[in-house]
């Protein structure tokens, strides 16, 4: 699979709109310019640009609550990104959804979902209508460890493989469903293994490995595409902060040894994949300094677009609740 | 006019959409090969085949999220949950992700699906598949909720539910599967949301829903000899409700009864009854009485059975209560 300089530094480009996004938002909620929850992907960017560039334009993504670097990289705008998290009428979904139900159903984002392992069974539904229409496009459905204990996951797994449904379950395992370790939540270390009962293919990958990534998913893309039916990826990542903004785990060690933390950041996503591109003289300092600033760049126009926003109007409280 | 039973209707209905539109398709537990546990979508595999008439494993969960996934995605799933009672398996589905997903995404796509189910009483099919369900749903708003009577009624109703671009949970009570009526051969419509006076009267207004607008008729027709004047309403949906009727029909006759088959207490009557006391309550003449199932499970035996659901003769003594 030959990926050209421009691909590379799309994804790199992505990577770090994503870390860059995510840092600022979470600066933004303790100066209490975001209201609600807050779930910070920082650590987990090589998957959401690895998946994004490897989705054709017309397939199509679900995602869970830690989904931000997931819009972005299946181009999503910043602006109306973060006039959702500012709860302003401009945002994807009017203020109404926020962090957790960002989507935008013409980019193929359809949608982050507050109920864990709830839009597994979606994605199957989705791509059941692709595959009934024969649109070739396939769906990737991400969701954490955590959702892989849901009985949602289960029966639509199940399901997705007995149709041979175009879907590429991707299950992103940062090691916690909250503040449980793997190790307390399920008895298997590689979640992959549960695709054995599912007759699909099964791999485990590094997670922060975003050409992996890419490779794996691309792989599993083609065999959803051609008929074949799904693939249960699972990536192994680390999400460097707490699982909301607010854990207590953040200012006292609760649940994460601080020495796993360390050596989790020390294969940081980023940093890796640009020394990575350095060493191969795909880019230079320059070139990652001009990529920086243009995403900071982007970023500061979000925040200046969703504080001008208008907060959506009382009235719209009650639209949308039915089609008419 | 023909004659045919409300299965044979809901499965008429069911054919004639899947023939007029092929985003529509039908999936869940036997639905296929044998045509639905009741029989509801017998003649439809053969028909429409393999891509559009879908068995399940015994996955609710996946039934309900996969009817959203289509849904969100413009096909038009009518999914069958076998018995309400197995709608717990799949209430996330419903209440977090069909009812909100429209609301939640702004208005970016439509939700047309239809999740049918058999319901109430009187099978001796114990605790577990006998119960009525629809409260569980009523206090979830982005839902409607469908509850026919008659034959008519569940052909004209399923075809709208199916058309409709909202969720749509279309109650079939298990009793009345096997009850026949006049029903038009050609696909016709009847509005969600509007109710229908089954029999007119001037002293009393009987409201139900489902079985119990027969045992209001029943009941009705017993009190005409004993001198009362019993206008029963048969709501047919139960979300959105029909509040025009309910008040036409009250303020008329100033009193009211309300019927269903689920649990007194939390059930739909309470939020009738409210309703009614809300709008005219210097207008009854006596205070609204809810007949419904007692508090407690559906027992299996047919004696306890019959002793916990409303019978006619509590409708009976209901309404003589209020004179």
């Amino acid at each position: 699979m030959l990926l050209s300089r421009d691909q590379l530094l799309n994804m790199y480009r992505k990577m770090v709109e994503a870390r860059r996004f995510e840092e600022k938002v979470v600066e933004l909620f303790y100066a209490a310019k975001i209201p609600g929850f807050l779930h910070s992907a920082i650590g987990q960017e090589a998957i959401a640009a690895g998946i994004g560039a490897a989705l054709e334009p017309q397939d199509r993504i679900t995602i869970h609550h830690r989904g931000h670097g997931h819009c972005i990289a299946k181009g999503l705008d910043m602006k109306k990104m973060m006039a959702e998290l500012f709860a302003k009428k401009t945002g994807y979904c009017g203020g109404k959804g926020g962090s957790m139900h960002l989507a935008d159903f013409d980019s193929g984002m359809l949608g982050a979902n507050g109920i864990v392992g709830g839009s597994i069974p979606h994605a199957v539904g989705v791509a059941l209508a692709d595959k009934m229409r024969g649109t070739g496009a396939v769906t990737v459905c991400c969701f954490g460890d955590g959702a892989s204990n849901q009985g949602a996951f289960h029966e639509a797994l199940n399901l997705a493989s007995i149709w041979k449904v175009p879907v590429v379950f991707f299950c992103e395992n940062n090691l916690y469903g909250m503040t449980v370790p793997q190790s307390y939540h399920q008895a298997i270390r590689n979640i992959s293994d549960r695709a054995v009962g599912y007759g699909m293919p099964g791999v485990t990958i590094d997670g922060n490995d975003v050409l992996e990534v890419y490779v794996t998913v691309r792989r599993a893309l083609d065999r959803a595409r051609k008929g074949d039916g799904p693939t249960l990826i699972e990536a192994k990542t680390y999400r460097h902060r707490g699982h909301w903004e607010g854990d207590p785990d953040a200012t006292e060690e609760l649940y994460r040894p601080r020495e796993e933390i360390e050596m989790w950041k020390a294969r940081d996503p980023v940093v890796t994949f640009e020394r990575e591109l350095k060493e191969r003289g795909y880019i230079s300092e320059e070139e990652v300094k001009a990529i920086d600033e243009e995403a900071r760049r982007k970023i500061e126009e979000a925040i200046a677009f969703a504080e001008d926003s208008p907060e959506p109007d009382i009235s719209e409280a009650l639209t949308d609740i039915y089609t008419d | 006019m023909r004659t045919i039973s409300m299965l044979e209707a809901i499965n008429e209905a069911l054919h004639q959409e899947m023939e007029r539109d092929e985003t529509v398709f039908v999936f869940g537990e036997d639905v296929a090969r044998q045509g639905g546990d009741f029989g509801a979508t017998r003649g439809l595999w053969k028909r429409f085949g393999d891509k559009r008439v879908k068995d399940t494993p015994l996955s609710e969960a996946a039934i309900a999220g996969i009817a959203n996934g289509a849904a969100m995605a413009g096909l038009r799933p009518v999914a069958e949950i076998m018995f309400g009672d197995f709608m717990t398996e799949c209430y996330d589905q419903i209440v977090n992700h069909a009812a909100k997903a429209r609301y939640m995404y702004a208005g970016q796509f439509k939700m047309p699906l239809v999740i049918r189910t058999a319901v109430g009483a009187g099978m001796r099919a114990g605790p577990q598949h006998s119960q009525s369900i629809e409260s569980w749903f009523v206090n979830v708003p982005g839902l409607f909720i469908v509850a026919p009577s008659t034959p008519y009624d569940a052909k004209g109703l399923l075809i709208s539910s199916i058309r409709d671009d909202n969720p749509v949970l279309f109650l079939e009570h298990k009793m009345l599967y096997n009850f026949k009526g006049e029903v038009p051969e050609e696909p016709y419509t009847i509005p969600i949301g509007k109710g229908e006076i089954k029999r007119p009267g001037k002293d009393v207004s009987v409201i139900a829903y489902m079985k119990t607008v027969h045992q209001a008729l029943e009941a009705a027709a017993i009190l005409d000899n004993e001198g009362i004047s019993a206008e029963v309403v048969d709501l047919r949906t139960i979300i959105p409700y029909d509040r025009q009727i309910i008040l036409d029909s009250v303020s008329k006759t100033k009193r009211a009864v309300v019927v269903h088959e689920a649990p007194k207490t939390g059930g739909f009557g309470a939020e009738i009854s409210s309703f009614i006391h809300e709008q005219m309550f210097y207008d009854l003449e006596a205070p609204v009485v809810r007949v419904a199932a007692l508090d407690c499970p559906v027992p299996f035996n047919p004696r306890l059975e019959d002793y916990v659901v409303p019978s006619t003769a509590d409708i009976v003594k209901a309404v003589k209560s209020l004179f």
